[in-house]
């Protein structure tokens, strides 16, 4: 029904998708699998209309289609739920499935909505979808399944033929994906063609007919499901050997730097306490929403803390702001590069000096040549990819925007460093050379933590492990005995069994 | 031949970063704006007039300094209308009926200025009101206390104060030179200073900047403070340019400052923004103003060309940078 040969795309630095092939058949629910970086949320953005394909073809019941906007992908039939739902939170349900193509009142009325008429519509595709609930209701009383749900309702709304899911389940509770897959199962039978993206296993053997594997852009296999073994599927999916994933140095790992005890903040952080030495790589493992960012957040000064102490070489220190964090030496590589890391409309010297103002200027006045000297040393040493000092970030690839974020943690001269999620959404080349840069800085003395919801890669760079859980510890592993059954053993347990 | 074009390329070159920025695009619609009347009157071009001209607006270029980098630093002020007006009126008040020294009476106008500034700072930062909001009510605040405490009537400056306004170094009135002077001061803060830094870097990214360590607050707590101090320094200029303070001096000038400071490159979304583009903002309104009396455009009709210009100068500078992406 849908097919796509040799779709390319190239934004700056990366190629997200090399000659790409795809199809997917009416009634039947085709998985989409890769790691992250591999080219889905690309390959799925193009069939959108969001991104347009440098080239390939996209074929519609064998007629080649051109899709350039999101209206022409609506139009052909084609919708995406993506993971950040596109509904408006204040408007009903039945408003937002009729959202841009509301009903309207007959003749001379035809400016004027049709309330009855969308309500009792809105009722027959919620059915259709599974979702028994007042249409009336503002999509933000929603809890998010129910909220997909409505997505799925307004992809039936306009007689989708294929319906794209985005990573469906990464939000959702045990519960409401069974829900959501009886709905795949209904949408299936009645003839529409699912697309399932997603990089949990499990999910993707129980629900999919047939898989196409994406690896680094590139299309690296199509399986039939029922004559694949896991392991088959996992290789295709990390295909590369480990040889070229980066294997970390062994550091001198010596006296406690940091201690954090019973830290607890308002977003849901309790009693979470653990100790951070010289030399240390402490990965913080743990699904997503299982509080780590927000322990690290609470430990920065960004968020209050309602319980804790914090003690930097056995010393109690108040640290209630950035800057305070900042002064004793820590530093924090948020999760969001956009959104906390850069100010993107700036250029690189300026991102990389940002944290440390004060030791590129003398009585408040900026010295242009330590501005200069500071940024040059990192755009060498973390081999940056830019075409000068003065580029404007925004336009950098995101490995390379990653970089200056590192780079302005690394001008602060840290002595304990946290990384959250330092290599999502990084192409490979750039994701090794972050890993590199890691191990030698606790080569050199620093303290690292690392937040990763990469298990491989958790297990690759870590010392330790902490596992969290609901906002608290769950567990603590040593490099030896971690593997990823019993990380996801440990994060998956459930809380009435008691703290490990 | 080899050094000829080395020149050449350094000119191109400097051209093409020139061009990119913003600035050169309001610096360029300025000189368009005055080739334009030199050619259509005879007027325009004359030393007198063109001295003239800069007087008129430079009180609305040194009010544009401070709402500059108010927002650069992502916010917006709508008081300093009301604090221009207000600061003039209590100088002159100091001056004419509580007989204070010049010095004093300068320094109180500036002094009132800067706690308005502050005043809005603390609104914005401790009591989390957006800026648009605080300095609206504050707009409304001060005006009403003008008119408060002169009943609306007007108050007479001194003479020898009058000087500071009206007088000339050689053939360029003070106003001309205070501006110049307060832009130069004020750009050297912005591009070479830690704190203008920040501005630029809260404007850009709040979140970001709060997590490297900046304190957004009390950055944001000067720039609304500055703009208060330079809205009261025009406005204790301009009642000696006067002679006479008002209590309905500056009405509605918050607009013909947003305005000079966005004509001049900068964004209502913050980070970025340049005072010499401020400047140029408010030298291309003045110029209209002048070169619309001079052409004898009824005055009926000014407002709306103005207006007008002001649309066509952002929107040019829309689709020129649109086209670069």
């Amino acid at each position: 029904m849908l097919e796509v040969h040799g779709l390319s795309k190239r934004f700056p630095g990366v190629q997200a998708l090399d000659r790409v092939d795809f199809d997917v058949d009416a009634g039947e629910v085709v998985g989409l699998i890769g790691e992250n970086g591999a080219g889905k949320s690309t390959l799925i953005k193009v069939l959108a209309g969001v991104h347009r394909a440098d080239e390939g073809q996209v074929l519609l019941n064998g007629e080649p289609v051109g899709i350039h906007t999101p209206q022409d992908s609506f139009s052909l039939g084609i919708s995406v739920i993506f993971q950040e739902l596109n509904l408006v939170g204040n408007l009903s349900v039945a408003e937002n499935i009729f959202l841009g193509r509301e009903l309207r009142s007959p003749g001379v009325l035809r400016s004027f909505l049709d309330f009855g008429r969308t309500t009792q519509r809105a009722q027959q595709l919620m059915q259709q979808a599974g979702l028994n609930c007042d249409p009336r209701l503002a999509v933000e009383e929603l809890s998010l399944s129910h909220k997909q749900m409505v997505e799925v309702a307004k992809a039936l709304s306009i007689n989708s033929k294929i319906i794209i899911m985005d990573e469906p389940t990464s939000t959702l509770t045990g519960q409401e994906t069974e829900l959501l897959f009886q709905i795949i199962e209904r949408l299936k039978s009645s003839g529409v063609a699912v697309v399932f993206v997603s990089h949990k296993l499990d999910e993707v053997f129980r629900i999919c007919d047939r898989l196409h594997v994406l690896r680094d852009g590139r299309h690296v296999g199509a399986l039939q499901t029922a004559r694949t073994s896991r392991d088959e599927l996992i290789r295709l999916m990390v295909g590369r050997d480990l040889g070229t994933l980066f294997v970390k140095q062994e550091a001198q790992i010596s006296d406690t730097v940091l201690e954090v005890r019973d830290l607890g903040s308002p977003k849901g952080i309790e009693h979470v306490s653990f100790d951070l030495h010289r030399g240390e790589i402490l990965g913080f493992a743990g699904l997503v929403g299982s509080g780590r960012t927000e322990v690290m957040r609470a430990l920065f000064g960004i968020d209050k803390r309602t319980s804790g102490e914090i003690l930097i070489d056995g010393r109690p220190v108040s640290i209630h702001s950035p800057s305070d964090a900042i002064a004793h030496g820590i530093g924090f590589v948020p999760e969001d590069r956009q959104v906390q890391g850069l100010v993107l409309g700036m250029d690189v010297r300026q991102n990389v000096t940002l944290a440390s103002l004060q030791a590129v200027s003398e009585r408040g006045f900026l010295i242009d040549a330590r501005e200069q000297g500071v940024t040059g040393s990192f755009i060498e040493k973390l081999s940056i990819r830019t075409p000068s000092q003065e580029q404007i970030v925004v336009n950098l690839s995101g490995g390379n925007q990653q970089k200056v974020v590192v780079s302005k943690w690394l001008a602060t001269n840290p002595r304990i460093l946290i990384l959250d999620e330092p290599t999502r959404g990084i192409d490979v080349g750039a994701k090794k050379e972050i890993h590199r840069l890691m191990s030698q800085l606790a080569c050199q003395n620093v303290a690292i933590i690392m937040i990763s919801s990469e298990l491989s890669e958790i297990l690759a760079m870590s010392d330790r492990i902490v596992v969290m859980h609901e906002g608290r510890k769950k567990g603590e592993l040593d490099r030896a005995q971690a593997s990823q059954e019993k990380i996801m053993e440990i994060a998956l347990r459930q809380t009435d069994q008691g703290v490990a | 031949m080899t050094t000829g074009n080395t020149t050449l390329t350094g000119i191109l070159t400097w051209y093409r970063r020139q061009a990119k920025s913003s600035t050169f695009g309001v610096a360029l619609i300025l000189l368009a704006l005055c080739i334009v009347l030199a050619l259509s009157t005879d007027r325009f071009l004359t030393q007198t007039n063109l001295f003239s001209v800069m007087r008129a607006f430079s009180f609305i270029a040194i009010i544009a300094i401070g709402e500059c980098m108010v927002i650069i630093s992502g916010g917006v002020d709508l008081s300093v209308g009301s604090i221009f007006g207000f600061s003039g009126l209590i100088t002159a008040i100091a001056l004419n009926r509580w007989s204070w020294s010049i010095p004093g009476g300068i320094a109180l106008g500036m002094a009132v200025g800067t706690g308005f500034g502050m005043v809005n700072g603390t609104l914005i930062t401790r009591l989390r009101i957006p800026p648009f909001i605080a300095t609206l009510g504050m707009l409304s605040v001060v005006r009403g206390l003008a008119y408060a405490i002169t009943s609306g009537y007007p108050v007479r400056t001194p003479s020898p104060y009058n000087v500071l306004g009206q007088g000339y170094l050689g053939p360029v009135p003070y106003p001309v030179i205070y501006m110049a002077a307060l832009a130069v001061v004020f750009s050297v803060f912005l591009k070479k200073t830690v704190q203008g830094r920040r501005i630029y870097a809260i404007g850009g990214n709040e979140q970001a900047s709060a997590i490297s360590g900046i304190r957004v607050n009390r950055v944001k707590m000067l720039v609304y403070t500055l703009a208060g101090l330079l809205a009261g320094i025009s406005g204790v200029i301009s009642i000696a340019r006067l002679g006479v303070a008002q209590s309905t001096a500056g009405l509605g000038w918050e607009l013909d400052v947003v305005a000079a400071v966005i004509i001049g490159g900068a964004s209502l979304s913050g980070g970025k923004g340049t005072i010499l583009g401020a400047i140029l903002g408010a030298a291309i309104m003045g110029v209209l103003r002048n070169g619309l009396v001079l052409l004898n455009v009824s005055p009926y009709w000014q407002q709306a060309v103005i207006g007008l210009v002001i649309i066509i100068a952002i929107a040019a500078d829309q689709m020129r940078r649109g086209s670069d992406q």
